[in-house]
């Protein structure tokens, strides 16, 4: 590894003024597990670290209005957090599916989403939960929808001066249900080759209210299918509809063939695994 | 490029080492305090071999600069026996044949002493994810499995 400068700010402020210093090469370390390779393999080569692990207050996990997650929670405490099992059990048990328990109890929910890899768990049923990223510079704070967090393959909206400090989870609608499906083929610690979430709400008459589908691993960023989602709402949860949903969720994915599969296998994969989803939570 | 002076206990026992901001938990233990009972396999927190624990919980030393332990406990895997008594989860190693070649072992040891301590009603569903991240190129599992469970009773 190249020898660079490691800074480590006791305070929010002091991280911020840092970053606003807009050094060139600056990165900013959380648990460190992507960071720590990158660098090893001389694929990013900091002048400066900026590590965060002083500032406790961004390890916070709240059930306020909805739910509230500290950027520096890592994967293993939200797993195990009552809040978040409480709020949506689908939730807790993607953070659980994350690699390995070493993995998870170092890498950090923050860490995860800034990394924007395309493959991960947490940015698939944290798009279907309608989360929104809180990022905060010395200049100003903002709200980012999750789903324009993400930009491309490895790259976020963020500006090089902001800080994401917390995801923002709003109440579930009444009676909604919600899974988180991952296909593994190969072995359980692998990435997906494809994987699915769905958040669906019915009314007393059968139909249904509320559809979020999104997927991850089929496209350079996770993404909503939209078309998918539209073509749920109003309509009875049977297999017909189910069925067309997930064809119309596979027509939306954009997957870049890798050892996982070809492209075209991953787009069938997702349709599969989107009606298997469906069918968890009608 | 920076060093840093860190403070943190090493199975039980208060440590001062002074660092660079690039130094690896894993080098540190091996090469600066002579540790070497924690391996250095894949160096991309796969395989498992340097699994140590940080405040009980397992991590990879190969992922975690030296600087992210200061004012933490860590523990290897010489941390195991006390004085010159075995753990009962090394005992059941040696006595399930939980080892071939043995390289993976010591990261076997302390992934499942951390696992064991966070589980004593275990399922088998349960060891195995817990587990899964550390590889036995001999393919020893069932043996390493048969010593988690005997630990578990003793």
């Amino acid at each position: 590894m190249r020898p660079f400068s490691y800074l480590e700010p006791e305070t929010l402020d002091e991280a911020l003024a840092l970053l606003a210093e807009d050094v060139e090469d600056t990165h900013v370390m959380a648990g460190g597990t992507s960071l720590v390779i990158l660098m090893k393999q001389d694929l990013v080569r900091p002048a400066r670290v900026i590590g965060l692990r002083k500032l406790a207050q961004l390890r916070a996990i709240d059930a306020q209005d909805g739910l509230r997650l500290g950027a520096l929670a890592t994967h293993a405490s939200l797993a195990r957090s009552a809040a978040v099992w409480q709020y949506a059990g689908a939730l807790a048990a993607t953070f659980a599916a994350v690699a390995t328990v070493r993995i998870r109890e170092q890498a950090t929910l923050g860490g995860n989403l800034v990394h924007a890899d395309p493959a991960q768990d947490p940015p698939v049923t944290l798009l279907a939960l309608d989360a929104v990223a809180v990022a905060m510079s010395t200049a100003r704070a903002r709200r980012i929808p999750l789903e324009e967090l993400f930009v491309d393959i490895f790259e976020t909206s963020l500006d090089h001066d902001e800080l994401l400090l917390r995801v923002e989870l709003p109440p579930l609608p009444a009676g909604a249900r919600a899974t988180y499906l991952k296909f593994l083929p190969n072995t359980l610690d692998d990435y997906a080759t494809v994987s699915v979430a769905a958040v669906v709400a019915t009314g007393a008459d059968g139909t249904c209210g509320h559809a979020r589908i999104a997927l991850g691993g089929v496209a350079p960023i996770p993404l909503r299918a939209r078309e998918a989602e539209r073509w749920l709402v109003g309509r009875r949860l049977d297999d017909a509809a189910i069925k067309e949903a997930a064809t119309l969720a596979a027509a939306a994915t954009d997957p870049l063939p890798d050892l996982r599969g070809s492209a075209e296998y991953k787009r069938a994969m997702a349709a599969v695994w989107t009606e298997r989803a469906l069918h968890a939570v009608a | 490029m920076s060093q840093h002076r860190i403070r943190f206990t090493l199975n039980g026992a208060l440590r001062e080492a002074t660092v660079s901001a690039e130094r690896l938990l894993v080098d540190l233990l091996r090469e600066d305090l002579a540790l070497t009972g924690t391996k250095d396999g894949c160096s991309v927190g796969v395989c498992g071999l340097c699994t140590v624990q940080v405040d009980g919980a397992p991590m990879s030393a190969c992922l975690l600069l030296a600087t992210q332990i200061d004012g933490a406990a860590v523990r290897t895997v010489e941390g195991l026996a006390s004085g010159g008594d075995l753990s009962p989860l090394q005992e059941a190693f040696i006595g399930e044949g939980g080892f071939q070649c043995g390289i993976c072992t010591s990261g076997q040891l302390m992934a499942a002493d951390a696992f064991l301590r966070d589980h004593p009603d275990f399922s088998d569903g349960e060891v195995t994810e817990a587990m899964l991240g550390n590889l036995c190129r001999c393919t020893g599992y069932y043996g390493i499995r048969r010593a988690i469970v005997k630990a578990r009773r003793s």
